[in-house]
């Protein structure tokens, strides 16, 4: 076991390099020079030119120059905002909250709902509610979501005024951030009512979110449940005569659930990618939306450092998937 | 070039006598209802698409602040001389919608083609020269797919300014792993057989045995993921349009328009539905295609 997990972890550290490279020659290609970019319209005078090109080691060969921001890198250096001066990790840590938060709960939306509509188009194969969730599925593997939540928004907001148009909370209440999950936070404070207004901002950016995910894991557990369904021990679980739930929920599920387990982790990066159009479209203060903020101010300090950390985020559920679904399936673990 | 052999097929075979293999996938192919209502939509919009400025009641960029934000004509207010209603400064959008249409397939026949045509000779490359060129080649592909797709496209774009071209080039990028898999996965398998050592034993060299035995034998999977990557690219480029960074206004490409009409969303529905309509409708179809294609061509499944 050990060994298994020591070979996973090792695996990442090549893509951990790659990503930094990314990052360090993406930023690199900017047209231009970098410190006229760094200073932005406003230019800059030919000494403190100098003194920032020292300091930023552009005097050096490129390869000195990737070892100083790879190390500034894992001593957890990623530079500041041009914009408001303060260190990307920090302004990174204070807004992951929301889109883990976002995140969670669009994905327990997309179990919640898809486990059951593909486990039961799988038992009733071919019927008309097997069409229907391969159907709507398929429509939600399309959408564009940056138009579903405009429509959402035209339904629940502005037709039927349900749910706010954007934000994570009502203007009216402040709470002091503790976990940073608004859910939780408001429930420690002492307005119940705030509660209430997170949980109304959080219902379409929800949808939104969870919908590609929802459609994937319907597809997913639909299929994988009709491949077991049809195993041998099944046939033997029927023959003993036990009943259709027992076959379904004991024999069959546990069996299917795990390339499903493996599709859901696989979803991470969709939705980190989901989320930045989500959070574009509803104001939410995220990550996503930091970025998109970034690129338009020319923020490339923030853009580079938060692309970085997104990847590595996303690389480090990967590796999690991985070693968890080691632990469950054994045959995983032992051939390598 | 790789979308029309892909539709080769379906829309020769009614007419063809006897050529074996048509007539056996149109059967499958042809069994699969959704498949082939994408194949009718995907046709339509080619149409569509090749008859723009004939079929377009307007110019799509003429402007006309005195009919601005007309509704639909079934609306209270609306004209039949504009039937999907008019935009913030007075286009006509369903004409703006069909010049889109020329946008997002060009976008999307584009995209693939370029990265299949990268994707498949780096497949290639690292399925037969093996060794340090594959763990490189291979270990950048797994990287590119490690980020969030979208992710790393918006920042390529932001990198290289933004713009159609960069936003296509980007999408390009994101989606080339696949086919660089794809390629390799279909080299290893194929090399080892008899036919590829009979060519190399009468004298065959490596671009040769590449290009003209391997290749033709991993077709089926390659045009299976180009009809599923032609709606990646068009759901791509329009979520980059929509963040302003892929197609600049006044382009009538879909997600640009949604993006140009964002603000007006409480005010005006049909400046945001119709849009979005169009690609969720050509990326169904394309989607559907593919999983149509898929089944029909996977020997596996025929059985």
């Amino acid at each position: 076991m050990l060994r298994f997990i020591l070979t996973r972890v090792s695996l990442i550290i090549p893509t951990f390099l790659g990503i930094t490279l990314l990052a360090f020659f993406l930023i690199r290609l900017v047209p231009g020079d970098p410190i006229e970019t760094l200073a932005g319209e406003r230019g800059i005078d030919p000494a403190r030119h100098e003194q920032l090109r020292k300091e930023y080691g552009f005097d050096k060969p490129i390869i000195v120059q990737y070892g100083i921001y790879l190390t500034r890198v894992l001593q957890g250096d990623l530079g500041k905002s041009m914009i408001t001066q303060e260190p990307v990790l920090n302004e990174f840590s204070s807004l992951f909250p929301a889109t883990v938060e976002l995140a969670l709960c669009a994905i327990l939306f997309a179990l919640i709902l898809g486990l059951p509509a593909g486990i039961i188009a799988a038992i009733r194969r071919n019927s008309i509610f097997d069409h229907g969730v391969m159907g709507i599925s398929l429509a939600g593997y399309s959408m564009p979501i940056f138009w579903w939540g405009l429509i959402l928004i035209l339904l629940f907001s502005v037709q039927f005024d349900l749910t706010p148009v954007s934000g994570r909370i009502d203007v009216l209440y402040y709470i002091e951030p503790i976990t940073g999950f608004l859910l939780i936070d408001t429930l420690l404070s002492d307005e119940p009512e705030a509660f209430w207004s997170a949980v109304n901002h959080l219902i379409l950016p929800t949808i939104v979110l969870g919908t590609v995910p929802l459609a994937v894991i319907a597809r997913m557990t639909r299929s994988a449940m009709l491949e077991v369904l049809g195993e041998d021990y099944i046939r033997t679980a029927k023959a003993k005569g036990l009943s259709r739930f027992r076959i379904v929920a004991l024999h069959a599920l546990r069996n299917a659930l795990i390339p499903v387990v493996t599709v859901i982790g696989l979803q991470v990066g969709v939705l980190f990618t989901g989320a930045i159009l989500t959070e574009t479209i509803f104001s939410w203060p995220g990550v996503g939306k930091w970025l998109i903020d970034a690129i338009f101010r020319r923020d490339y300090p923030v853009l580079q450092g938060g692309a970085l950390l997104l990847g590595v985020v996303v690389m480090a559920v990967n590796l999690l998937v991985d070693l968890a679904y080691g632990l469950i399936n054994p045959r995983i673990r032992h051939t390598r | 070039m790789t979308t029309e052999t892909m539709e080769a097929p379906a829309v020769a075979v009614p007419t063809a006598t006897p050529p074996h293999p048509l007539r056996e996938f149109w059967g499958y192919f042809s069994a699969n209802h959704g498949a082939v209502a994408g194949l009718f939509i995907i046709v339509a919009v080619v149409l569509i698409a090749l008859l723009a400025p004939v079929i377009a009641p307007h110019d799509p960029n003429l402007t006309n602040t005195a009919i601005a934000l007309q509704p639909p004509f079934w609306q209270e207010g609306g004209s039949i001389a504009y039937p999907l209603g008019t935009d913030p400064i007075g286009r006509d959008i369903l004409s703006r919608l069909i010049f889109g249409a020329r946008l997002s397939l060009l976008i999307g026949i584009a995209v693939v083609a370029l990265s299949i045509a990268v994707g498949t000779v780096l497949g290639l490359v690292a399925g037969f020269f093996r060794g340090l060129t594959e763990i490189f080649i291979m270990r950048l592909m797994d990287i590119v797919l490690t980020l969030p797709s979208l992710l790393l496209a918006i920042v390529i774009v932001a990198v290289l300014g933004p713009g159609l071209m960069n936003a296509m080039l980007a999408v390009a990028l994101v989606i080339l792993p696949h086919y660089v898999r794809l390629a390799r996965a279909a080299v290893i398998t194929e090399t080892s057989k008899d036919y590829v050592t009979a060519a190399r034993v009468s004298g065959a060299g490596t671009t040769r045995l590449m290009f003209k035995e391997v290749l033709p034998n991993c077709t089926a999977p390659l045009i299976v993921q180009a009809s599923l990557g032609i709606s990646t690219a068009i759901l791509d480029a329009a979520a980059l349009g929509f963040l302003g960074l892929g197609a600049q206004p006044p382009s009538p490409e879909w997600g640009t328009m949604l993006a140009d009409a964002r603000e007006f969303v409480l005010r005006a529905w049909w400046v945001v539905t119709f849009p979005g309509l169009a690609i969720l409708i050509t990326v169904l179809a394309f989607n559907l295609l593919g999983d149509g294609l898929r089944d029909a061509l996977d020997p596996k499944l025929k059985r």
